[in-house]
């Protein structure tokens, strides 16, 4: 019982934590709860139509399906994480004036939207998809054990789902005024993390095999199979080992998304003038 | 009115580019890696089987220096997924079916996987020497 909670403790949290930071950072922005639900039913749907192909998706392009496929998603996920930060990035100051005034939800526009619920569809479907085969396995065995097994899921979903919240409301508590900035920084990061992530896919798919080797080795001092460890592989992107590629890759995102949002960033004085 | 609206329009305008712009670099990079596949060097290959959340073998002897090819064989009707903290590999299995995990060219020592859904009987190790 307490492997199958932890097991879906774990993914439930994967997901959880990104979601969390994602609507920490779409604060005020009117629709975005709607959109989140979206994102969360449909990511549920896609891992159930994941895990019933998982077996084509594994053996397609001769057993590098899989890999291919997650890397995939994590890049299209970075694309949208980069679309939203740099969306916010434009109306941080306007969005962060008509909080402070209006103390409830701006209608400013809804532009990032789809790219917030598609980013969580994501993340919920790349967990998902493994708690539904790991479900299917507990009820398939159908061993005396299930019962429990399936009360240890559903307490690590419990779980999983409370730790996500803390982490929401501990970002939503940070003052208005440097709320977007950091919850900004930490999308950036997030993003440049699951970029990293799909360098390591197409790496172990025997795809990439540039600068694959560990470039350092800090398991010694922060394990990524600990809990600090992966909470901070999940939120930041934090590697133990990671090759000059993924170092490569976390490093260009990351520069790529804080370049964009700063090009985009609306002068302070352009609203002043333009009232006048 | 009308200059905040260009403005805004030129704004949306923008961030679209800059969507575009990242894709375009996400793209371009994982094309470039995906034209270095690794075509000449020769795969070790070697086979492991689950039954009963039991591996066969659970102890492999593997050569040094030369990429790894496992493909194993589900044989239980449960799905399972192939883990190992330091080779740094985790794929699902699903039920009745196999599938392939590639491991990069390995240096001497002892390296343990295990079945993540069953880590009570599913345990196995692989000696590179």
């Amino acid at each position: 019982m307490l492997a199958a909670l932890v097991l879906v403790f774990r993914e439930v949290l994967e997901a959880g934590l990104i979601i969390g930071v994602v609507l920490a950072a779409s604060r005020g922005v009117i629709g975005r709860g709607g959109a989140v639900s979206l994102g969360v039913l449909a990511g549920i749907a896609g891992s159930a139509v994941v895990a019933f192909f998982a077996a084509g998706i594994s053996n397609a392009f001769d057993g590098r399906g899989h890999e291919i496929f997650i890397a995939a998603i994590l890049l299209f996920a970075v694309v949208m994480l980069a679309w939203h930060v740099v969306w916010m990035a434009q109306h941080a100051r306007e969005m962060t004036q008509q909080l402070k005034q209006l103390g409830n939800d701006v209608t400013a526009g809804r532009r990032s939207l789809f790219a917030l619920g598609a980013a969580v569809a994501i993340a919920v479907m790349r967990e998902g998809s493994e708690v539904v085969l790991f479900m299917t396995g507990i009820v398939m065995g159908g061993t005396e054990t299930a019962l429990q097994l399936l009360l240890g899921s559903a307490i690590g979903l419990a779980l999983g789902a409370a730790v996500s919240m803390v982490l929401y409301f501990g970002l939503a508590a940070i003052p208005l005024k440097r709320m977007f900035s950091v919850t900004g920084v930490l999308v950036t990061l997030l993003a440049a993390g699951l970029a990293a992530s799909a360098v390591a896919q197409l790496s172990s798919a025997g795809l990439l095999n540039v600068l694959d080797t560990p470039v350092w080795d800090t398991s010694w001092l922060l394990s990524e199979k600990s809990w600090v460890g992966q909470i901070l592989h999940i939120l930041i992107g934090y590697m133990a080992k990671p090759t000059g590629m993924q170092l490569i890759a976390y490093g260009i995102t990351a520069g790529t998304i804080f370049l964009l949002g700063f090009i985009v960033r609306t002068p302070a004085t352009r609203p002043a003038v333009s009232s006048q | 009115m009308s200059t905040s609206f260009s403005s805004r329009t030129g704004a949306r305008f923008r961030a679209f580019i800059s969507a575009i712009a990242v894709s375009v670099i996400a793209v371009s990079g994982a094309s470039i890696c995906a034209s270095k596949v690794q075509a000449a060097e020769e795969e070790h290959a070697v086979e492991i089987s689950i039954k009963d959340h039991k591996f066969e073998p659970d102890s492999l002897k593997l050569p040094v220096g030369k990429p790894i090819k496992i493909t194993v064989k589900n044989l239980d009707a449960t799905p399972e997924e192939f883990e190992s903290y330091e080779l740094g590999f985790e794929k699902i299995i699903a039920g009745n079916s196999s599938a392939v995990i590639r491991v990069k060219p390995l240096k001497p020592g002892t390296y343990m996987f295990f079945g993540e859904f069953h880590q009570d009987t599913a345990l196995g190790h692989i000696v590179a020497e």
